[in-house]
């Protein structure tokens, strides 16, 4: 018991508070937008658009010549859009299948962005291949944080990691998104022609879908890398998936899922070495992305409805 | 030394033994790439091989554990490669074991391996750099791959394998190309629809796990997609476009190896992969046979045609032409004079375009179910389509019906 006061203390604010609650927003603006990409069957467009964040960030800062988030969440949606259309070109001019295209485009655009972080002086800041592939999540402490009481004081609460009320903003607008057009999203999800039918712009909301998309593998990449969004887009919701027939509980099952992932990779990232004897943390993002996988694969084994309508149980 | 010498140098095996051995090995590594993922590419399964190439990371880091704790030196690149091949396999079977099982499609299990396996791999890392052994491992260049201070006997590694997957491909060209067709025709001849879709994934994997070291877990998807699509653009004959992706793979792996060979800061997957699209940009644009160039000068042919047939029917109705586009095409032509006026070419032209419009009309009342008639474009001339014989029979109706050659 005094162990867990400890580790709930002071400490814990300073190091500990902001990445968990950085990765639980993270992990839930993800896997919002994921829900429905995931029934559209569109769930490497999160493969694709994470890759793409890449040459965006770089490009922003070619251009603007500073690290700074604004311009490269704009630089890194520009990317983002810029893929969806080469996607879309490759698919009409080559006729090849959407994941042949999707897969041209982003190797190359990624390629396109190692190399420019290569070639360009970009040493004097704080960005390079290995922070953008993998995040770092453990980084993103509240220095000026003295106990819990911080979080009333507005001195301390003005230092705290910009990613976070950067990324509760882009949840909250990911959830506005979805409340404001629960109903359009939930019947193009399920039957575009009838969407059509009664006049709602299908084409243009699966767009907002992939901007929305793209907002939150920005938001999300700076804390986690570009590759293990690509986990928190697909993993939870598909899990919820297996869990539920219903929309709007599958969405909370993905919430759940991704909360849990979040804090569970982390307090495993940050205190499990420990338990084994070694003074060393490990990544943060990828244990996040492991639990999440753990949970996908305890509900590919005993979701209750993990099954094909029509498939026995033992087929 | 220029940048460009070096190049050249490279590129005819001059730079050096080693970087001889590493172009070749990119060489035949692509070779394999373009060829098997031909055969991906045409199942329309190109992303599984994504999920196979990022589930290496957790098995490199695992053989190097492994390797480290039996004492041995953690970078021995075979051993790597045997760890990378068990867990994209295992990724692989998942991928397969999820889209079987439950109601997921294969997109959804093939993003959650990809990010997974790719998330436990940079686990493993982790503690891999807190190991004594492990700060100056340099797993990391698995990423992103990296021929800088390659081994001899790593290149030599790389070329075998890439010529054995090249001989794979050979082998089995025939049961994969019926698979990636007409999977339930190959059922029903017997083969085995299953192990074929694994033994081209298991290709997949070969060239995936001899690449990661030269291009990087990431980017070597793009060496068995790219290649593949940009063949497509050439031809419509199977056995012509695996050849030609497996040039395609081939030439980008060798020339991509050969710049960065020349710029060794470059990383050297990334390198490759621009070659590779470059090829596919100017495919796109110029290949005579789907290519943007040759697709838009077919649409310009069709359009002037379009014009320049309404704007003869026009002239033989006596109709006035607003259109500019139209005539242009006929000034252009010497149909009409710069006041708009028939000339004696336009008028001939106008009364033939004009007989056979009228032609087409008959023959589609009175012979509807001729086959020429359906192919009626409202351009091609009736002597293209049909007998003098039929003509003349059109020829009869339309005079007896108005009394009058048209």
């Amino acid at each position: 018991m005094d162990d867990l006061i400890t580790a709930l203390g002071a400490e814990f604010v300073q190091l500990s508070l902001t990445p968990i609650v950085i990765g639980i927003l993270a992990a839930v603006a993800c896997a919002l937008p994921g829900n429905f990409l995931l029934l559209r069957r569109q769930a490497l467009i999160g493969d694709a658009i994470s890759h793409v964040v890449l040459p965006g960030i770089v490009g922003a800062f070619l251009v603007t010549g500073a690290i700074d988030a604004f311009p490269m969440m704009i630089g890194a949606g520009c990317a983002a859009i810029v893929a969806v259309i080469l996607i879309e070109i490759i698919k009409r001019l080559g006729r090849v299948e959407p994941g042949a295209a999707m897969g041209l485009v982003f190797t190359t655009l990624f390629a396109v962005g190692v190399l420019f972080l290569e070639i360009t002086d970009t040493s004097s800041v704080h960005i390079d291949v290995q922070h953008a592939l993998l995040g770092n999540l453990e980084s993103l402490i509240w220095f000026d944080a003295d106990g819990w009481q911080s979080l009333l004081d507005p001195a301390a609460l003005a230092t705290l990691p910009p990613q976070l009320p950067r990324l509760a903003l882009v949840l909250l607008g990911i959830v506005l998104f979805i409340a404001l057009f629960w109903k359009e999203l939930k019947i193009s999800t399920f039957d575009a022609a009838f969407a059509d039918a009664i006049g709602i712009h299908t084409r243009l909301l699966g767009f907002a879908l992939v901007v929305a998309t793209a907002i939150a593998a920005v938001a999300a990449f700076d804390a986690v890398g570009s590759i293990i969004v690509i986990a928190m887009f697909v993993c939870p919701p598909a899990a919820a998936r297996l869990m539920t027939n219903q929309l709007s509980r599958q969405i909370s099952w993905s919430v759940a899922f991704a909360v849990i992932s979040a804090i569970l990779g982390y307090v495993f990232a940050g205190y499990g070495p420990g338990w084994f004897g070694s003074p060393y943390a490990v990544s943060a993002a990828g244990m996040i992305a492991t639990i999440s996988g753990l949970i996908l694969l305890l509900t590919c084994m005993f979701g209750p409805q993990r099954k094909r309508i029509g498939q026995g149980a033992e087929a | 030394m220029s940048f460009l010498d070096y190049f050249i140098d490279a590129l005819f095996l001059q730079a050096g033994y080693n970087s001889a051995l590493v172009a070749i090995g990119a060489g035949l590594l692509g070779l394999a790439g373009g060829g098997a993922g031909a055969f991906i590419f045409l199942r329309k399964r190109a992303l599984v091989s994504d999920a196979i190439s990022h589930a290496t990371l957790p098995g490199v880091g695992i053989a190097f554990i492994l390797m480290v704790a039996f004492g041995g030196d953690g970078r021995w690149l075979p051993g790597l490669i045997i760890g990378s091949a068990v867990s994209s396999a295992i990724g692989l079977l998942l991928v397969e074991w999820i889209t079987r099982q439950t109601r997921l499609t294969e997109d959804a299990a093939i993003g959650a391996v990809l990010s997974v396996f790719f998330g436990l791999g940079i686990v493993l890392l982790t503690i891999i750099q807190t190991m004594s052994s492990g700060r100056q491992a340099g797993l990391e260049s698995f990423l992103l791959g990296s021929t800088a201070g390659m081994l001899i006997s790593e290149a030599t590694t790389i070329a075998c394998a890439g010529a054995l997957a090249a001989g794979f491909v050979f082998i089995l060209r025939r049961p994969m190309t019926l698979v990636a067709f007409d999977p339930e025709y190959a059922a029903t001849t017997g083969i085995n629809v299953r192990y074929v879709d694994l033994a081209m994934m298991g290709l997949a994997l070969i060239v995936t796990v001899i690449g990661l070291k030269i291009v990087g877990l990431i980017l070597i998807v793009a060496l068995l997609i790219i290649p593949s699509v940009t063949a497509r653009f050439w031809t419509n004959q199977v056995g012509l476009m695996i050849g030609i992706a497996a040039v395609i793979g081939g030439l980008s792996g060798y020339v991509g190896a050969a710049l960065s060979a020349a710029a060794a800061s470059l990383p050297t997957g990334p390198i490759i992969v621009l070659v590779a699209f470059g090829f596919f940009v100017i495919s796109a644009l110029f290949s005579p046979l789907r290519g943007g160039l040759a697709s838009a000068m077919r649409h310009w042919r069709f359009q002037r045609r379009v014009h320049r047939r309404q704007g003869l029917l026009a002239l033989a109705r006596r109709e006035p032409i607003y259109d500019g586009l139209t005539l242009r095409i006929l000034r252009h032509s010497g149909m009409i004079r710069r006041d708009g006026v028939a000339t004696l070419r336009g008028r001939i032209a106008s009364q033939k375009a004009a007989r056979d419009e009228a032609r087409w009309a008959m023959a589609r009342r009175i012979l509807s179910d001729d086959s020429a008639v359906e192919r009626y474009d409202g351009l091609t001339p009736i002597e293209d389509m049909m007998t003098p014989d039929q003509i003349d029979e059109i020829d009869r109706v339309i005079l007896d019906q108005n009394g009058a050659p048209a």
